[in-house]
């Protein structure tokens, strides 16, 4: 044992400090939803469907009531008497809360068990006894807009096939001129197939609806606490001010914690049948089989350039699968997602993508796993083609993209599909990922393995994101508008709240908002409370996904700091009986203070301040008192941060194991609030990066029976097979941003497959390999070896 | 006795057998009724109010349930209350105090090996019963004995970083 000392080493302002979180976290004290327990508390366990497509002949639920401990038993015809059988995805579909006329996936709910306990809740499932008159599922994304596939939305009326929306960017005509006149095009078709973020902790929900109020409170896992209210406001017809969303300590989202589910409903639906708090929690194969998969996108890449090397353009067509219904949580106008800037890095002339959706007898979701709204896809079109063509004009992967970089002097750029990078400086952090790999020394030992026959690869990615959702001209969901609100008041003795419109699963809010009030305020981060996840006591917003935390409500935090610490000069002025603008701002290790400019030590404190913002005596004329500020801030754009990766693999010939020997991260989000805690976002997405390109996968057989539903079978890396990550930064602010910080959590989740998938392709060259689909997985490398590559599915 | 189960009557569901487990959790004896088929993991988390030990799945993958068992870890999923009558049990709760934490945890917080800290209480314990049995393990031998615990967050390097860390302290070096 050791007496713990709290070693915040940057006291203000930006820079490495230790995360105020840890400290229940290390001591078991966190509150996470299954944590909860409250009196007279009930559990729900969910029936859900065992095939893949039927239709639901009947329910017979008597021998589950019967059960001593059950307290009610609720089938999709019950709900449907209510109107809370269907329930309103984020994307304007619709979803079942419970099946009543047939099931379209598996694992889809069929009737949920409200009892004592969850043994007891489980027991009585399996009391239920449903008919099913099993109909052919489609399950082949390629065949669901045959003539004659089954119809899966048969709900939706004059609804005829399996189609779920179209959606273009760029100009078709200009792209086909660049194609016309290309010296070369190559072509190949990109799966980025299925996978699911897969949280530590499931999803789940505690919901105690009281009666006498007619007041809600929902404990749930949820990204969007504030999107979860209105949505359920809109739905069960409980106004807004009578719901109480509380996002507690979150065991990880990773974007499938953004949507709606089922769960969430019926636990509310519980409690206001039997009048106690219910709970629902899931388990893993149930997160897996039906709570919100990612990516599922078959892409059709085409690149055309010139023989020396200049890409002239890019053109795609996507077919993505959406499943059995449209749950994708995307802005309104973006049905597609952010895919329109699969133009990566690269200065072209013209590009073009189309897109068509389908449905499928598979559980909805897409938008999710750090993909910042389909960039994971996108990365991944341009940085395969891109490398396919080094491949093809026999250069090198470096000197192809340095070549065709967008250069610094042109930023802000407008893209040919029209995103407007903020900034951007490639060639120099293309330059240090090589410096710390060691690239040219990495390419001759390649040479030197290669010709003793060892399959060594290095493979190369360099992506663009597009962060900070969203400007409210261009980006809602719903018809919500993507502003952050956020609300900061300095107590009287100094101290401070910041309530927050964005709720953290890991990313270390707590610690990185206190210290943004730290730099702007000059009041220790440690004297600064951050509150968020409450929709009773945070201001509105829609929550954290798409990285766009720091972006959007980082900024909104600065501004309300830089708002408060404009009012306290004015207070300050009148306690010095000086012009507001005769003070100056100054900021060391003891705190911020104003001080009579040109006179030093002649000033107040914040504090001094806040206690005179607070206390007697007369403030300046037109200034109220306290020492307050709120903010909803609407971005003028996205933030484009940007990264160079190299990984280095060895490939065993006998086995066709994958070993990531290497992976060398360079970032660069502009200006870093804590760059201990960037770090540390880097290193969990490379992992899943890492995950996706090599074992990650959710298959189906051609029932329709999910092949992924546990992690038996879903392949998450443990410590043995990732490598120790090597990372580098270069810095180049947001223009628009007020302290110049882009998002950066989902950067390296988007960026590192392709440089994996680079990686491995490179080291089967000696065998002829052009590409190989995802997952990497020793029998499909051994495949790819014996010239029989095929799509994952 | 203490009651399992807060929320529920002490009375089982007719037919139900009952029997009675002593287990010394942290040091301290505790006793409950349950139904043989309770898992050890939620015997703490329901009947013991320890939450800080998590499930994070139900195929014995992820060791967010790690406990340690008369000093082994033990995935607390798999594993039945009834089987730890008469057993000790360490818990995260048991690592440190309110003032005071094991170095385990000092490392995790000092090196940011976790963040969501969901995976944090079983990795913990997962590294004591490590170190415990070899208290300078070299960086392949910390990633191998935590290969039973899953992590979304961290890409495991800070974690590895904590545990050495840890290593380092317990060993009388100097942080």
């Amino acid at each position: 044992m050791s007496t713990f000392v709290d070693n915040d080493q940057r006291p203000l302002g930006h820079g490495r400090m230790l995360r105020k979180e840890d400290r229940r976290f290390v001591r078991g004290r966190g509150t996470y939803v299954d944590d909860i327990s409250l009196p007279g508390m009930l559990h729900l366990a969910v029936l859900r469907s065992p095939v893949a497509h039927a239709r639901i002949v009947g329910v017979d639920t008597l021998a589950a009531e019967a059960h001593p401990k059950v307290k009610a038993v609720v089938t999709g015809a019950m709900l449907a008497e209510r109107g809370l059988a269907w329930m309103p995805t984020l994307s304007g579909d619709v979803q079942a809360v419970l099946a009543t006329d047939k099931v379209r996936f598996q694992g889809q709910e069929v009737a949920f068990v409200v009892a004592e306990d969850r043994y007891a809740a489980r027991d009585a499932l399996e009391l239920i006894d449903v008919e099913y008159d099993v109909l052919e599922p489609v399950v082949d994304v390629r065949r669901a807009l045959d003539d004659d596939a089954p119809l899966i939305r048969d709900d939706l009326e004059g609804k005829r096939d399996n189609h779920c929306f179209d959606w273009e960017t760029g100009d078709p005509a200009a792209t086909a001129a660049v194609f016309d006149r290309a010296e070369v095009v190559v072509r190949q078709e990109l799966v980025f197939p299925r996978v699911h973020p897969a949280p530590m902790e499931t999803c789940g929900a505690v919901a105690d609806y009281d009666r006498v109020e007619e007041r809600l409170t929902l404990w749930a896992t949820t990204q969007a606490p504030h999107a979860h209210r209105t949505l359920l406001s809109m739905f069960a017809g409980l106004p807004e001010h009578r719901i109480r969303v509380v996002s507690p300590d979150i065991g990880g989202g990773f974007g499938n914690k953004v949507p709606i589910y089922p769960g969430y409903v019926h636990a509310i639906v519980g409690s206001m049948l039997t009048g106690r708090p219910v709970k629902w929690t899931e388990d893993r194969t149930e997160n897996l089989v039906a709570s919100g998969f990612a990516r599922d996108y078959v892409m059709q890449g085409e690149i055309a350039a010139t023989r020396d090397g200049r890409i002239l353009g890019l053109r795609s067509h996507v077919l993505a699968d959406h499943g059995a219904f449209n749950g994708t949580a995307a802005p309104r106008k973006f049905p597609g997602g952010f895919f329109g800037v699969f133009t990566g890095s690269y200065d072209l002339e013209a590009a073009y993508c189309s897109m068509t959706a389908v449905h499928t007898n598979k559980a909805p979701g897409g938008v999710a796993y750090a993909c910042s709204f389909r960039i994971a896809e996108a990365v991944y079109l341009v940085e395969r083609m891109v490398d396919l063509l080094a491949a093809e004009l026999g250069r090198d992967p470096v000197s192809l993209r340095m070549q065709n970089f967008i250069r610094p002097e042109q930023f802000p750029y407008t893209s040919r599909t029209g995103w407007v990078y903020d900034s951007g400086d490639y060639p120099r952090a293309m330059a240090e990922a090589l410096r710390i790999a060691g690239y040219d020394e990495l390419r001759a030992e390649q040479a030197e393995r290669r010709s003793r026959g060892e399959l060594m690869g290095i493979g190369v990615s360099f992506f663009t994101e597009a962060v900070g959702a969203g400007p409210r001209k261009d980006m809602d969901m719903l018809g919500l508008g993507m502003a952050d609100g956020c609300e900061l008041r300095v107590h009287p003795t100094g101290s401070a709240v910041i309530r927050l419109a964005v709720q953290t699963q890991g990313q270390g809010h707590e610690t990185t908002f206190a210290q943004l009030v730290a730099e702007e305020l000059g009041i220790r981060p440690d004297d600064v409370d951050v509150v968020h996840g409450d929709t009773d006591n945070t201001p509105y917003g829609l929550g954290t996904y798409g990285s766009r935390s720091t972006p959007v409500s980082g900024a909104a935090a600065v501004l309300a700091a830089r708002r408060v610490r404009d009012k306290a000069r004015l207070i300050a002025a009148g306690m010095l009986e000086v012009a507001p603008e005769d003070l100056e701002w100054t900021k060391d290790d003891s705190g911020g203070r104003f001080d009579v400019r040109g006179v030093p030590d002649t000033g107040v404190t914040i504090q001094q301040i806040a206690m005179r913002a607070h206390g007697a005596g007369d403030l300046p004329a037109g200034v109220e008192g306290g020492l307050d500020a709120q903010i909803s801030y609407n971005p003028d754009n996205l933030t484009y941060p940007f990264g160079a990766y190299i990984c280095v693999v060895d490939v065993d010939p006998g086995t066709a194991v994958v070993k990531v020997r290497r992976f060398i991260a360079v970032d660069d989000c502009g200006t870093r609030i804590n760059e201990m805690i960037v770090e540390g976002q880097i290193h969990g997405g490379l992992a899943d990066g890492i995950g996706m390109a090599l074992m990650e996968f959710i298959g189906f057989d051609e029932h329709g029976n999910c092949l992924g539903g546990s992690l038996m079978d879903y392949l998450i890396p443990t410590a043995l097979e990732v490598p120790d990550w090597e990372c580098g930064t270069t810095v180049t602010p947001s223009p628009h941003h007020p302290i110049g910080a882009k998002g950066v959590g989902e950067s390296a989740t988007v960026g590192s497959p392709p440089a994996v998938v680079n990686a491995v392709v490179d080291a089967l060259a000696l065998y002829g390999v052009r590409h190989a689909d995802m997952p990497l997985t020793p029998s499909r490398v051994w495949e790819a070896m014996q010239g029989r590559a095929a799509p994952p599915f | 006795m203490s009651t399992l189960f807060e929320e529920i009557p002490p009375a089982p569901a007719d037919g139900v057998p009952v029997r009675r487990v002593t287990v010394t959790v942290n040091g301290r004896e505790r006793t409950a009724d349950v139904e043989p088929r309770l898992l050890l993991a939620h015997l703490l988390r329901q009947g013991f109010r320890l939450t800080g030990t998590h499930t994070g799945c139900d195929t014995t993958n992820c060791g967010a349930c790690t406990v340690l068992v008369d000093g082994l870890p033990v995935k607390s999923c798999t594993m039945l209350a009834v089987q730890a009558d008469g057993h000790e049990v360490t818990t995260v709760e048991g690592l440190g105090g309110p003032s005071e934490l094991h170095p385990l945890q000092e490392g995790f917080k000092d090196e940011h090996g976790l963040q969501c800290g969901f995976c944090t209480p079983g990795m913990m314990l997962a590294a004591k019963a490590l170190l415990a049995e070899n208290p300078r393990p070299t960086e392949d031998e910390v990633r191998f004995a935590l290969s039973g615990n899953l992590c979304r967050c961290t890409g495991y390097q800070n974690i590895v970083k904590a545990v050495l860390w840890a290593a380092e302290k317990m060993n009388g070096g100097d942080q």
